[in-house]
């Protein structure tokens, strides 16, 4: 692989997996209502 | 928001929610709607999409489409969905009277998928199987067309093809039973259970991938930048067209399944979640997919953009042929298939639970009635028109134009109208920040008043342009005028007359309270 293509994969990774990562950790720490066990299904 | 109708009781719409159903967490919701966001485009698509389209620079313009349009798209779904607690034709009725007919021409473009989608399901599975004894031969190519699809010149028929048959009415029973099942133990406990499954398989194929010889120039031919992309209007345009059809966004899904979700629940945390996850898994799928056509051009000889290819060609022609050249191709085979099965069930399963969805809220059926009235009919026309030899031109021909012209046009005329004609987006904006880990500001509006109309605009007129140039595919004009522009038109038209039938006296058509008053405790002599 050139250098090139290996910084850009590397870019993607970074942004798209480390987003998703900051975005789950976001979620955590967040202490909003949750539904809980709302098993109104019929 | 003038001209709404009066606000329903707290007490009502707890009712409401609980005969429609809803999931049981928020870890369930975004699962199912990771499930139906991660589809058949994120393994077969994306990475032909990013390969064609500046390679390594692809990444910018793919960013600035997830973060400038995709996301808050997303966002912009949810707020509708959780808002008013409805199904797509539901939650735009309490909008607006007129704008019932943007929730069934959305219902009526669920349905014409769920009918075509359902077939690649089935083709998957069987391929799965056919991966063990390598069933294809020497000539993938005419296996699929000629001895397994036995494709026929475009038109309709009924000669049926027994090995696509059998596949897709299994396909129809698994589906109908998780639709039986209802929200929560259908919808949500399948997603719980295929979504991890279909990672950690993914997972395994891109790990047997990336050790296959050849697999660094596949990777070398995805990730090299074109920076001279980036000056070309047309790349940004598959950007942000690779990012909206990715995320499932415009055409009611994520309207029904926000409806599903607690009052209280954190939606704009949960959205960029969905949204990071749905790329995610796309940027895996391209590693994956270019690694092994890496494999596949050093093994015949050829260069990588000589193999490179996408949708059925690479799913059912290119990767046969990896199979059969790999060490424990089988091993690949069944991996690769296994995930295009898993991530179609999840899709399918959110397209015709848009559909019925709206069924049941119009009618005030049960599950049990909805499914059945809705899920019978589909099947059945999915069945005699995609499990004969004329399936695949029909199926080609009516995916096109029902995205293109179905898809892209109502989502932009959807934000147009809730922007500019109900201006609704204050109030959707701070329904969401009631609850939110991150809060949206002016910016949210601004991207979804003006920038999403405007790109959905150009992707619209560029299509549109190209439809009209040349016939679509080479078929016939009138193959072309009946399966293409008459689906994409016809549903319309039955979204139209459906929107004049009138509601089931049991469903209420008022707008749920607002969050932070339907949170206050009701006093005596309140406002009812």
């Amino acid at each position: 692989m050139s250098g090139a293509a290996i910084v850009m994969m590397l870019v993607a990774m970074l942004v798209i997996w480390g987003g998703l990562a900051l975005a789950v950790l976001n979620l955590l720490r967040y202490h909003g209502e949750e539904p809980g066990e709302v098993r109104r299904d019929l | 928001m003038a001209g709404h109708p009066r606000p329903a009781t707290p007490t009502a719409s707890s009712a409401e929610e609980a005969h429609r159903g809803a999931f049981s967490s928020r870890r369930v919701f975004i699962l199912a709607a990771i499930g139906s966001a991660a589809g058949l485009g994120n393994i077969w698509r994306f990475p032909y999409v990013a390969y064609e389209n500046g390679g390594g620079a692809f990444v910018i313009p793919y960013l600035v489409a997830l973060l400038s349009a995709g996301i808050p798209f997303l966002l912009f779904d949810y707020a509708i969905g959780h808002r008013y607690r409805g199904s797509a034709p539901l939650s735009f009725r309490r909008m607006g009277r007129a704008g019932e007919v943007l929730g069934w021409w959305q219902v009526g473009i669920c349905a014409v998928i769920a009918v075509y989608y359902a077939v690649i399901i089935a083709w998957a599975a069987r391929y799965a199987l056919f991966s063990f004894g390598q069933t294809w031969g020497d000539d993938p190519n005419e296996f699929l067309f000629v001895d397994f699809l036995q494709v026929a010149e475009p038109g309709l028929g009924l000669e049926f093809v027994p090995g696509v048959l059998v596949p897709l009415a299994l396909v129809w029973l698994t589906i109908l039973v998780i639709m039986l099942l209802g929200v929560q133990r259908g919808i949500g406990a399948a997603s719980v259970v295929f979504i991890p499954l279909m990672v950690l398989a993914f997972l395994a194929l891109v790990v047997r991938s990336l050790f296959l010889p050849g697999a660094a120039a596949g990777l070398d031919a995805l990730f090299t930048p074109d920076w001279s992309a980036l000056a070309d209007t047309g790349v940004w345009a598959a950007a942000f067209g690779q990012v909206f059809f990715s995320l499932s966004v415009g055409f009611g899904i994520m309207i029904t399944y926000a409806s599903y979700v607690g009052r209280r629940t954190d939606m704009t945390g949960s959205g960029l979640v969905v949204g990071f996850s749905n790329s995610g898994f796309e940027l895996l799928a391209g590693i994956g997919v270019f690694a092994a056509l890496g494999f596949m051009a050093q093994a015949s000889g050829l260069r990588i953009d000589e193999v490179a290819t996408d949708g059925l060609g690479l799913a059912f022609v290119a990767f046969p042929a990896i199979i059969s050249e790999a060490p424990a191709g089988q091993l690949i085979g069944v991996l690769f298939f296994g995930c295009l099965v898993l991530a179609g069930l999840t899709s399918l399963i959110s397209v015709i639970e848009v559909v019925i969805s709206g069924v049941r809220d119009k009618l005030d059926l049960g599950r049990l009635g909805a499914t059945l009235l809705v899920g019978v009919p589909t099947a059945t026309v999915s069945v005699l028109l995609f499990a004969t030899t004329t399936g695949v031109p029909i199926l080609d021909t009516a995916d096109y134009f029902i995205n293109q012209f179905g898809i892209v046009l109502v989502a932009g005329v959807s934000v147009l109208v809730v922007t500019w004609v109900y201006r609704d987006l204050p109030d959707l904006r701070a329904h969401m920040n009631a609850t939110a880990s991150l809060r949206l500001g002016r910016w949210w509006m601004l991207l979804i008043g003006v920038i999403t109309p405007a790109v959905l605009g150009y992707v619209l007129v560029q299509e549109l342009r190209n439809a009209l140039e040349a016939p679509y595919g080479d078929y016939p004009a009138w193959f072309v005028n009946t399966m293409g522009w008459g689906v994409a038109i016809g549903v319309v038209v039955v979204a139209v007359v459906i929107s004049l039938l009138p509601w089931s006296s049991r469903t209420s058509l008022d707008t749920p309270l607002p969050l932070a008053d339907a949170t206050r405790p009701v006093r005596k002599g309140a406002r009812q």
